[in-house]
């Protein structure tokens, strides 16, 4: 269990944390969502002790970071898969953390296998290694110390479609395990199909946050009908909020059990009743974010 | 080809992550681990010296401390005529090399947790930096005094080599006091090496630091000196490089010894706790 309590970090006159405050659930996935530059990466420094925070605390298990006996064993981190020595080995990156943590090194070829790193890919200096395979020597250091909690920062950064897929199920079996998830992304789409709980940050605050259930939930209903005039008059006479897409559908607030009832009582037969997620979901993430982002949205 | 993760390189592990993340029997990955054992000075120690050596810069600057020992050995036989062989040209040959070699080490040792960006995992690991940075001062000056130790045994069979090929009796005049000195003197080399290290904090910049500080404050000294001769008496309470580089050559007296420990905090104590003080409130990216 991660606990982020009203943290923020201050950069001379930039507030790039700003009174922060969210937890991160056993057995759940957390998935920190915003654009670049939002504060993701500070906030997750601050919740392994690299960064001191302005005000505010983040804990770990009701701990402090550095209060923890043996960090490695207890939460599994990974912030930059690119943060290593180039001229050492896959194998003895993975060697130096398990002789930190006091491990046997038998536990070193465990995860190379589980991360599906070669014995020949191994022995190569991490300089002639590809983002992907950066990126999977970094999950295997990150569970190495067979831990509780999980903290990683843009951990499917190139990793090939495979690879995600494989991260995602991998993740998702550490959760259903009673582990604790938190990563982060800046695509909303990587980040939907693998998390139960949504942190949305825009510009150092926290914009959104909740089960994405719930989150979905609010992004409303599409429904498609043979008649859709007549269905979208009968829902504003239930008084619901109705606006037609490009595409001849109508989107509403209302959930898709009300809009189901609506239509019945309405005559309409349906073509389509389904929860506005993936867009719905990606409007919400653009238009919280809209404010904060540096471009702004293109019209 | 398929996307399913069977038959994503490695088939086995990715069928069932289960099975592989943890060791058997312990499914449930619920709150505080307290059966695991907290960190110890021991192991991190274990793993500076480690790291010294697994990396290829790490490797070569070790073993050209070696393999320049031998080179200037050989010079000395090579070149030096039948009155040159003696063991304090073969100490001043090896030593010149390890003088320049050993504060490179030091330097690297800090600076490459920043300028290799494994401070990121190194601090993570063990967030306590004064304990990481003990363990580094520790693991260097210790290796230091081996590479020292391997580059006089180095000159001595040198002396021992030299002297079968001139045919005469070697001579040694270099007494355990002389070993002292040198020891000493690339101690406090190595500890110059690191407080730039940790000062500064990134690779070239240290390293430069340690060229401007033996290359050229020595010569900014002695010009100001020559200009100015009330330096002259000031000098060698100001010019800590002076003080380290004639204990190669002799034990100092009473005087040079406080002459030596002022310079040292001047140039030493007082920058290493000033980034210290830094270093453990600096953010690592």
């Amino acid at each position: 269990m991660i606990t982020i309590d009203a943290l923020s970090k201050r950069y001379g006159g930039f507030l790039a944390v700003d009174d922060v405050s969210f937890t991160a659930q056993p057995g759940r996935v957390t998935g920190f969502l915003g654009p670049n530059g939002a504060g993701k990466s500070t906030t997750m420094r601050v919740m392994v002790g690299l960064t001191p925070p302005t005000t505010g605390a983040a804990l770990v298990n009701g701990r402090h970071f550095a209060d923890l006996p043996n960090p490695g064993r207890e939460v599994g981190v990974l912030l930059d898969a690119s943060a290593q020595h180039a001229g050492r080995t896959g194998r003895d990156i993975l060697k130096v953390a398990a002789l930190t943590m006091g491990l046997p090194l038998s536990r070193v070829d465990e995860m190379l296998g589980l991360v599906g790193l070669s014995d020949e890919e191994a022995t190569r200096r991490v300089r002639h290694y590809s983002l992907g395979m950066r990126q999977r020597l970094g999950i295997a250091a990150a569970l190495l110390g067979d831990p509780h909690v999980l903290i990683l920062d843009e951990p499917a950064n190139g990793l090939d479609p495979a690879g995600i897929r494989w991260m995602r199920d991998l993740l998702r079996t550490f959760a259903d395990d009673g582990g604790t998830v938190l990563l982060s992304s800046h695509l909303l789409h990587e980040i939907e199909v693998i998390a139960d709980d949504l942190v949305l940050i825009g510009n150092g605050r926290i914009v959104a946050q909740g089960t994405k259930t719930d989150l979905l939930a609010a992004a409303g209903t599409v429904v498609r009908g043979t008649d859709v005039d007549a269905l979208a008059v009968a829902l504003k006479a239930a008084g619901l909020h109705v606006t037609r897409t490009p595409d001849k559908a109508l989107h509403t607030d209302a959930s898709p059990d009300m809009v189901g009832r609506v239509a019945l009582a309405a005559g309409v037969a349906l073509t389509e009743l389904r929860s506005a997620d993936g867009a719905g979901l990606e409007e919400m993430f653009l238009e919280l974010t809209a404010a904060s982002q540096r471009e702004g949205v293109a019209a | 080809m398929s996307t399913t993760p069977a038959t994503y390189r490695a088939p086995t592990p990715y069928d069932s992550p289960s099975t592989q993340i943890g060791p058997a029997g312990s499914p449930v990955r619920r709150g505080p681990r307290d059966d695991v054992p907290a960190l110890t000075f021991t192991a991190l120690v274990r793993v500076e010296f480690v790291k010294m050596f697994n990396t290829r810069s790490g490797f070569w600057l070790m073993a050209s401390i070696a393999i320049l020992s031998v080179l200037a050995s050989g010079a000395v036989i090579l070149f030096g005529g039948e009155n040159a062989i003696t063991y304090a040209n073969f100490s001043a040959a090896v030593g010149m090399p390890i003088a320049i070699l050993l504060p490179m080490l030091a330097i690297l040792s800090v600076t490459s947790e920043w300028s290799q960006r494994t401070g990121l995992t190194t601090f993570t690991l063990v967030p306590h930096r004064g304990r990481v940075i003990t363990g580094k001062a520790l693991v260097t000056v210790s290796i230091g005094i081996v590479g020292i130790l391997v580059a006089m045994g180095v000159g001595a069979l040198g002396n021992l080599l030299g002297a079968a090929v001139h045919d005469i009796d070697p001579v040694w005049e270099f007494g355990f006091t002389d070993l002292l000195m040198v020891m000493l003197a690339n101690v406090l080399g190595m500890l110059m090496g690191f407080t730039l290290g940790v000062v500064l904090r990134n690779s070239p910049a240290a390293i430069v630091g340690y060229f401007v500080y033996s290359l050229i404050l020595p010569n900014v000294f002695g010009a100001l000196a020559f200009y100015q001769e009330s330096f002259a008496d000031v000098w060698p309470w100001v010019d800590q490089f002076y003080n380290v580089t004639s204990l190669f050559e002799r034990v100092p007296s009473d005087q040079e010894w406080v002459q030596l420990a002022v310079t040292t905090v001047i140039w030493m104590g007082v920058p290493l706790l000033v980034g210290l003080r830094f270093l453990f409130r600096s953010e690592i990216k």
